[in-house]
């Protein structure tokens, strides 16, 4: 029981963390109609970052607020000299524009910090444990990362319902021609919410360094569960992001924590061992194979 | 005049370079420089190009050329790069490749075109048993090696309920096989893993509540400091330690792994602080050339480079009779930063075996420190499956 209870905090975890990502990219894809198969890449550039200033200043805050602008920057910047000249374009083109980013970006880095990962560490004050129940200490830093995950959901709640920013991005998103014709700079608007989707993506970056490897290529691994989360929360759809994020985050912990056990039943263990390593790996995809036959725009599609 | 000037122009283009070719014995190397495990391939490339350097452009007295490749890790392009090699360059003597699944796509290709093939790391347990090649030389390890010798520590250390942990792949399961040969006590558990994942909380709390008195984990590269990071920040590697090959444990990724790596206890074939005279003179040049201390894949590059060199001098610099070249590079006769080095009869080495514990040393680097040799002259479990005529 202790045990259920805890791998449902890992997979809380792992959820908040897709969320901080897939809200980024539903967020440009809803508004701006764009593909950004970067964005891995901009939570990659958020964790070296932070990573360098970490290091060379010893604190972690520090890191982080080094890296959040400079990955906004850095995301303006793109969508300013190259996502641009895509919106008009198909989505074949966005998808081969912005994989020759993953392949630039992956390559800069390999040029300024060279091909070792690097190393990162949990702050000191966020590195015991905490025993949320007896007998089980969980890690503070993953609990810090639950806390600001769900921090941003609600700061992005409260972004789109009660600001004016916020309405004028719903209102990019509906339609585009209309909210132009209303007076709203759409230009700037897409700069910024490009600025704002990769700023969330630098931010799981940062968070996703201390527990993992900071190198080269760390973006593509989380962006493909990244896509497979706006897909089941419905393009577009923040709420449907975070949604999404959770269910992909609980169906694939659980699914590694308890698939085998289950199979250990049923079958012979060697075999166990082995198909359940299988299906538990494929779990996500079959969830959003059944989400997308009940509900074939997402869980919580937007309106447009 | 146009034409003749056009033929001027392609003699010109074409002279210098055969002009070239008669000159140096070529080696292509193809390995893996791009992708998370780039830096794998560049610690191949360096440590051979140390040995080139160290004569000034020459092995064994034979002036070289060494073309190198990147194969981003991709079989399908290992293999376009070695047929070039091959059919273009006329090259006769290949090495670099760093994976198993890529070596598997490409050596039994390459040494049955009548081409050398040294394999400066993979070493798939197919090439050493069934599908050995009289021109196929492996002078790092065979995969299951490193496993095995940890296998073997692990029982000497008293512990009898190990849990076991490798991503779900070929060869995450020949390293759990290798380590199964020697161990002999229970398995508390054994789990398969996604290839490339990234967060591993779900198995480190399933793995608390199997209880085991000791982990045995194989997860290279990225997946290996993910997994430490986390494994630290959970508090189990203080009550139960962790045990694995080399792989997740080389000098370059400890310090992406930092003090969560202290006090583990790997198996690896070399270590920089092996104390023979080729090996300090080694980590001494390299420290001083790349300003790094070396991994055991630098060694190992720089170990095929050597093998190559005693070869060439004793063959005099002619790669065109296959039979002298094979006998000369079975001999091995070159001084191996491993120390004694002799290849078994399905032309993998035989050599000592070490444990290390990952330490920091006193200008606060971690680092490995040899503990002991469990096995010496250790060869391999493929030996009889291995019938080569020559």
């Amino acid at each position: 029981m202790l045990l259920v209870f805890e791998q449902l905090l890992n997979g809380l975890q792992l959820g908040v963390t897709l969320f901080l990502l897939s809200a980024g990219l539903t967020l440009i894809f809803g508004i701006m109609q764009v593909i950004n198969l970067a964005h891995g890449s901009f939570y990659m550039i958020g964790a070296y970052v932070a990573a360098t200033v970490t290091a060379s200043t010893g604190s972690f805050l520090l890191g982080l607020a080094v890296a959040l602008p400079v990955t906004a920057l850095i995301g303006m910047l793109v969508e300013m000299s190259i996502l641009r000249r895509l919106y008009q374009k198909e989505h074949v083109d966005q998808v081969l524009a912005t994989f020759g980013l993953i392949m630039f970006f992956n390559e800069l880095t390999r040029i300024i910090w060279g091909r070792q990962p690097l190393f990162m560490d949990v702050p000191v004050w966020l590195s015991g444990s905490v025993e949320l129940i007896p007998g089980i200490p969980y890690p503070s830093y993953r609990l810090a990362v639950i806390g600001v995950g769900l921090l941003v959901a609600l700061f992005l709640y409260l972004l789109f319902a009660y600001t004016r920013v916020g309405m004028q991005i719903r209102a990019g998103a509906g339609n585009r021609e209309m909210a132009a014709a209303l007076g709203i700079n759409i230009k700037r608007l897409y700069t910024l919410v490009f600025g704002l989707g990769t700023l969330l993506a630098g931010l799981a970056g940062v968070m996703a360094g201390p527990i993992l490897a900071v190198e080269a290529g760390m973006g593509e691994s989380i962006l493909i569960l990244t896509f497979v989360v706006i897909v089941i929360g419905g393009i577009g759809s923040v709420r449907g992001a975070f949604v999404g994020a959770l269910l992909v985050g609980m169906v694939d912990t659980l699914g590694r924590a308890f698939l085998p056990l289950l199979f250990r039943f049923l079958f012979s263990s060697a075999t166990a061992d082995g198909a359940a390593a299988s299906i538990a790996s494929m779990l996500i995809y079959l969830l959003m194979a059944l989400i997308l036959i009940w509900r074939p725009r997402g869980l919580l599609p937007t309106h447009s | 005049m146009k034409k003749i000037f056009s033929a001027l122009l392609c003699i010109a283009i074409i002279m210098p370079a055969s002009a070239w070719s008669l000159d140096p014995v070529k080696i292509g190397m193809v390995t893996t420089l791009s992708t998370k495990a780039g830096y794998l391939g560049e610690e191949v490339r360096d440590g051979f190009r140390l040995a080139i350097a160290q004569e000034g452009g020459k092995l064994g007295g034979i002036p070289v050329e060494l073309m190198v490749e990147d194969d981003g890790a991709d079989p399908g392009r290992a293999r376009q790069i070695a047929d070039r090699f091959m059919r273009r360059d006329k090259v006769k003597i290949m090495t670099g490749i760093i994976f198993s699944n890529v070596a598997i796509a490409v050596v039994p290709r390459v040494v049955s075109s009548d081409v050398i093939y040294i394999s400066p790391n993979a070493g798939p347990s197919l090439l050493a048993g069934k599908g050995c090649d009289p021109n196929y030389f492996n002078v790092a390890y065979q995969n299951d090696n490193l496993d095995e010798v940890v296998g073997q520590y692990v029982n000497e250390a008293g512990f009898n309920n190990v849990y076991l942990l490798a991503p779900n792949y070929p060869a995450g399961k020949d390293h759990i096989a290798g380590f199964k040969r020697y161990y002999q006590g229970q398995i508390a558990g054994e789990v398969y893993t996604k290839l490339d994942q990234s967060d591993y909380a779900a198995e480190i709390a399933t793995l608390r509540a199997g209880n085991p008195d000791a982990l045995f984990f194989f997860l290279p590269g990225g997946m290996g400091i993910n997994f430490l990071k986390q494994y630290d920040q959970s508090g189990l590697n203080r009550t139960i330690p962790a045990f694995g090959p080399a792989f997740s444990f080389d000098e370059r990724l400890l310090q992406a792994v930092g003090s969560a790596a202290l006090g583990v206890k790997n198996g690896s074939q070399w270590s920089h602080d092996l104390d023979n005279p080729a090996n300090r003179q080694f980590v001494a040049a390299f420290r001083e050339t790349y300003g790094r201390t070396p991994t055991l894949y630098a060694g190992q590059g720089y170990d095929a480079a050597r093998l190559i060199a005693s070869a060439l001098k004793s063959v005099n610099g002619d790669v065109e009779q296959l039979t002298p070249l094979r006998t000369a590079l079975r001999a091995a006769d070159f001084e191996s930063v491993r120390g004694d080095f002799k290849f078994s009869t399905n032309q993998h080495p035989i050599q000592n075996l070490y444990i290390r514990e990952v330490v920091q040393d006193d200008a606060g680097n971690f680092t490995n420190k040899t503990l002991k040799a469990v096995f010496t002259e250790h060869s391999n479990a493929y030996v009889g499956e291995c019938t080569m005529g020559d």
